[in-house]
């Protein structure tokens, strides 16, 4: 097996477009490395993207926000204009892995491993996270949830990878919140997850809202009928009862190791309406959009 | 020597906290364990592995993978001797030689996926790992049975052929390979005589022991039959044995050198890979490496078993125990052995009963064999009886720990498994739960409080141990344990208290199987226990030797010296100026030589210990999820000659229970493959998942110990499956009998509906 770092993104597209499926892009590599040793997939070209700039680095403007798709978990945590902007999105990617994995697992690989109960995915999908994909034919924009077709496969071309995330600054009254059922606290893979993001009026009533699930379909999914129960509503419990009824009803999992099909389902329900009710707390006392701070 | 039990006033050492000897090479990654040798010229080997839970092997074709550039040595069946049927108990499960060969290389049929087939040595593990895709196994698949239940129906497949009950009663051959049956009075008459009976059934998964270390060793055998093996086990002798006995060599033809070993709880007490190494390095003539992956570890070394245990109690409207009966079912795995002896033991030892009987089977399953687990047998056991006892509490309107109390064991009661019970310590155990905060501490909604207790023999069996006086004064210690649980320390400490000097002038090495006398596993809890009496005695040969030696010096009657404090003295003179040890030491050349001496026995007066569990939950009634949210363990140690590692003992046997109850368990998919090897799936508890365990040692000193000490390290895992199910059960008022309490198995028993 061969490694190149390259410097530059027409350097590793060209490298990924010469070698052709035997090559596998990695940013933190904490997904692939442990795929190569157990021999799940055998690249003959490995491409290190982390010395590419337009991949590293966290721009916040008043725009919004650029993160780069090879940046670890730890610098997203330390970043407190997007803690500030988009805590569920955060909260997200800080629980992929341990400490140590969080040094080096990145938004742009946590996507790409495609695998159904990625942790930053729904909070990503629920906050309208849009990525910037860059290939052979050029660049194209493409928001999270078009991203993942199905276990370990992505809807992107070969040579094509994802450069970038973009949010925008979050409008007032915005609040957004992920959370992840694990029978453990950490170490463990998401038997469900569920991402919220919504925004309130001064009235407190609910203006706009995303629900998206992990780990209970082939892919990541965003459960629009759950969303649509809170928007144009007060976001009381027979709403929010109403969004975790839809959220149970849009799961589709699959009985295995990790949990049931039929506890899946429940607890999506569960998970959907409590990152709700933590999206409301968020939301609710009017904060002021983030501005790029020190 | 005198056994006498040393008061606390006198004692230096012996319950203070001073750092442990191998405490700096193991926190600065130094220390050497099983898989950090290495020989010039070594080759790796690695091991097929049957992919069918049971098959016959029609043959086997090694010849391409022989060809195979690199490849030095391939063994398979063919290659072992075959061994006579033999019963040994060197660990702390029985077993057989010849079960024990067919487990390490199968002949003829495989028992379980994962079941060792043939193994390669090569020049890289690469090649080795290359070369085992190149032979070709023809197999007849056979049905297979996965459970208990299907394993004893009457039309189910047999493991073997050809085994019947030990005791031979059965003339077909059936999976049940060994029943057992104890007690005394006549249980079943006197049920009718209880105001209340509750009969329960229970059952419990394979878990996984989840050492850290995977099982590795190197081994070289030299052209004159010498065979040295370095590894990490529990007991260098037990390897040396087990090798020698499969291999057909000479116990003195070989030494096995004891690593550092990272994690055992009973599951090193047995060979997997040294036969192979050492067959291997005797056909290629080089030495030979093997480290075991975790996926290996998991497929193919022993979990404990799984379990079904009914149990029985009637007792009085007063709270008076009246009769226990148990029925224990073990799955042994692939080949005979489990610990549902150790069950049918334990199961009502904690109490005194009239009438008591318990009724255990060994059963053949085409699972990986099972093996030692931390107080083998006994936390299933526990689950079992102390759910059933909770629920007596329950019904009979009686505090949980009062209810245990009138029923306790104490000296003099028959226990349910044949002795009387000499001094122990369960009353003054329960009386520290009682009287502990916990034990009344407010909870909030959604959180319950549990309480269970637990019983465990701890073993003496065979120990050696050698104490030498150095010129400078220091003294060498040499022990034949692995150093598991902190006994480096606490063998130094009782060997600084008898000569009265500093712990810190006391070197403890464990010693290779050429280097000391004879010893048994570390297993049981024994090695503080059995080995600190041995090194114990062994200084005090020393100290009379020293005695004799500042007598010939002084030229005085050796009755009139004494020893204390590091020094001889002649207490009636008081012109003679004592004599250290140092000083005499130095001058031993001048008095008769080196002054050393050892100490071997078969250790008896091991002092049993009991345990008591408080544990609180909160159970999120939503989710199902359990969370341990405070968790108190209270031990009767005897005496605690290094209070931290009694408490490492007690908070690491906690934890594994609450796995246990937990998370932990063994998922097969329908063609017996297990689903979850490694510790993503297997859901081991993490540091996080757990508040701190609180620690609370009772010391009831054990009389026939010098210093009071009983075991510790089993004990602690016997109450916490029952602790943790009585908790969730006063949290949600749901009796769980089926482990692990995950949260899909919680949330489906709050609400069915669902």
């Amino acid at each position: 097996m061969e490694y190149a770092a390259p410097r530059s993104l027409d350097e590793a597209i060209g490298l990924l477009s010469q070698v052709g499926v035997d090559a596998r892009p990695m940013a933190g590599g904490t997904d692939l490395l442990v795929q190569l040793r157990t021999g799940t997939r055998r690249p003959k070209l490995l491409v290190d993207l982390k010395q590419i700039p337009g991949l590293c680095g966290i721009d916040c403007g008043s725009q919004g926000f650029r993160i780069g798709a090879a940046v670890s978990g730890a610098e997203i945590g330390e970043c407190l204009p997007l803690r500030e902007a988009w805590p569920g999105v955060v909260e997200a990617t800080e629980l992929i892995g341990s400490t140590q994995i969080q040094g080096r697992a990145s938004l742009g690989g946590n996507l790409c491993n495609a695998s159904p109960a990625a942790d930053s995915v729904p909070a990503l999908i629920a906050a309208g996270a849009v990525c910037t994909v860059i290939g052979p034919g050029g660049r194209r924009e493409v928001p999270v949830e078009e991203v993942v077709r199905g276990p370990g496969e992505t809807t992107l071309s070969e040579a094509e990878i994802v450069v970038d995330f973009r949010l925008p600054q979050p409008q007032e009254g915005t609040g957004d919140a992920y959370q992840r059922m694990i029978p453990r606290t950490e170490m463990d893979i998401a038997i469900v997850g569920a991402g919220v993001s919504l925004r309130l009026a001064e009235s407190g009533e609910c203006l706009a809202c995303r629900v998206a699930l992990g780990a209970v379909a082939a892919r990541p999914i965003r459960v629009d009928a759950a969303a649509e129960a809170l928007i144009d509503r007060r976001p009381d419990a027979a709403a929010l009862g109403e969004l975790a009824a839809q959220a149970s009803a849009a799961a589709d999992p699959i009985d295995d190791k990790r949990g049931t099909r039929a506890y899946r389902s429940r607890v999506a329900g569960v998970l959907a309406r409590r990152a709700a009710e933590m999206a409301l707390r968020r939301a609710g006392p009017r904060r002021v959009a983030g501005s790029p701070a020190s | 020597m005198t056994q006498k039990t040393r008061d606390d006033q006198t004692l230096k050492w012996v319950g203070t906290r001073p750092i442990r000897p191998d405490g700096v090479e193991k926190v600065t990654g130094r220390a050497r364990y099983g898989a950090d040798f290495a020989r010039p010229d070594m080759l790796w080997a690695k091991v097929l592995r049957s992919p069918h839970a049971h098959a016959r092997i029609r043959s086997i074709d090694v010849r391409e993978a022989l060809a195979l550039d690199g490849v030095k040595a391939i063994v398979t069946g063919d290659d072992l001797p075959e061994i006579a049927s033999e019963q040994a108990f060197v660990g702390e499960e029985p077993t057989d030689y010849r079960m024990m060969s067919q487990n390490v290389l199968a002949r003829g049929k495989v028992g379980y996926v994962g079941h060792a087939i043939a193994a390669v040595a090569a020049t890289t593990s690469a090649v080795a790992e290359e070369a085992l895709g190149l032979i070709e196994v023809d197999y007849e698949i056979l049905p297979h049975v996965l459970d208990a239940v299907s394993a004893i129906a009457p039309d189910a497949p047999l493991v073997h052929d050809d085994l019947c009950d030990r005791k031979g009663e059965k003339k077909a051959p059936s999976n049940i390979a060994n029943e057992v049956e104890m007690g005394h009075g006549d249980p079943e008459a006197a049920f009718a005589s209880a105001d209340f009976v509750i009969d329960r059934s229970f059952t419990t998964q394979a878990v996984h022991q989840g050492y850290i270390e995977p099982h590795a060793c190197l081994a070289e055998a030299g052209p004159d039959g010498q065979v040295t093996i370095w590894c990490s086990s529990q007991g260098q002798f037990m390897i040396r044995g087990y090798t020698a006995k499969l291999l057909g060599l000479d116990l003195a033809q070989v030494r096995v050198v004891p690593a550092e070993i990272g994690g055992g709880f009973g599951g090193k007490t047995t060979v997997y890979l040294e036969p192979l190494a050492v067959a291997l390095s005797q056909r290629s003539g080089r030495p030979v490496k093997m480290v075991m992956s975790r996926e290996e570890v998991f497929r193919a070394t022993g979990p404990a078993s799984a379990s079904r245990i009914r149990v029985k109690i009637g007792a009085t409207r007063a709270g008076n125990f009246v009769a226990g009966e148990a029925w224990l079912d073990y799955e042994a795995g692939a080949f005979p052995g489990s610990s549902v002896a150790a069950g049918s033991m334990t199961i009502f030892a904690p109490y005194a009963f009239e009438h008591a009987r318990s009724h255990g089977r060994d059963i053949l399953v085409n699972k990986p064999k099972s093996a030692a687990y931390r107080a083998p047998g006994a936390p299933m056991a526990a689950f079992a009886v102390e759910s059933v006892v909770d629920d007596l509490a329950r019904q009979l309107e009686i505090d949980p720990i009062d209810l245990r109390l009138q029923n306790a064991a104490q000296e003099g009661v028959q226990s349910s498994f044949g002795p009387r019970y000499k001094r122990i310590g369960f009353v003054e155990t329960l009386e520290a739960a009682q009287a502990h905060p916990h034990y009344d501490a407010p909870l909030k909604a959604n959180q319950g409080r549990g309480v269970a207790a637990g019983m465990w023999f701890n073993a003496g069996l065979q120990s050696s141990a050698a104490v030498m006086v150095n010129a400078d004064g220091s003294i060498s210690v040499i022990s034949g344990n692995p150093d598991i649980g902190g006994s480096r320390a606490s063998l130094a400490m009782m060997a600084a208290e008898e000569f009265g000097i500093a712990y810190e002038k006391v070197g403890v090495r464990i010693g290779d199987t050429a280097s000391v006398g004879y010893n048994d596993v570390t297993g049981g809890s024994r090695v503080t226990l059995a080995t600190g009496k041995m090194v114990v005695e062994a200084s005090r040969q020393v100290i009379a030797q020293l005695c004799e030696r500042a007598a010939k010096v002084w030229d005085v009657d050796v009755e009139r010296v004494q020893w204390a404090d590091g020094k001889a003295t002649v207490p009636d003179d008081d012109t003679i100026k004592p004599l250290g040890l140092a000083e005499i030491a130095t001058g031993a050349g001048r008095t008769g030589g080196p002054i050393q001496a050892s100490a071997s026995g078969s250790v008896r007066g091991v002092g049993m210990s009991f345990a008591v569990h408080l544990c609180d939950v909160e159970v999120d009634p939503e989710t199902g999820k359990v969370d341990v949210i405070r968790y108190t363990a209270f031990q009767d140690a005897g005496r605690a000659i290094h209070p931290s590692y009694v408490e490492g003992q007690i908070q690491g046997g906690a934890v594994q229970g609450i796995g246990w109850a937990l998370n932990e368990a063994y998922v097969f998919d329908e063609s017996g493959r297990l689903e979850n090897p490694g510790f993503l799936d297997y859901r081991m508890p993490v540091a996080s998942d757990l508040p701190m365990i609180d620690a609370v040692i009772i010391e009831v000193a054990n009389p026939d110990h010098p210093y009071g000490v009983r075991g510790v390290g089993e004990a602690p895992i016997v109450p916490p499956i029952p602790a943790v199910a009585n908790a969730v059960r006063a949290a949600t008022g749901v009796r769980f009998s089926d482990l692990p309490l995950s949260p899909p198995r919680v949330l489906d028993a709050l609400d069915p509906a669902s």
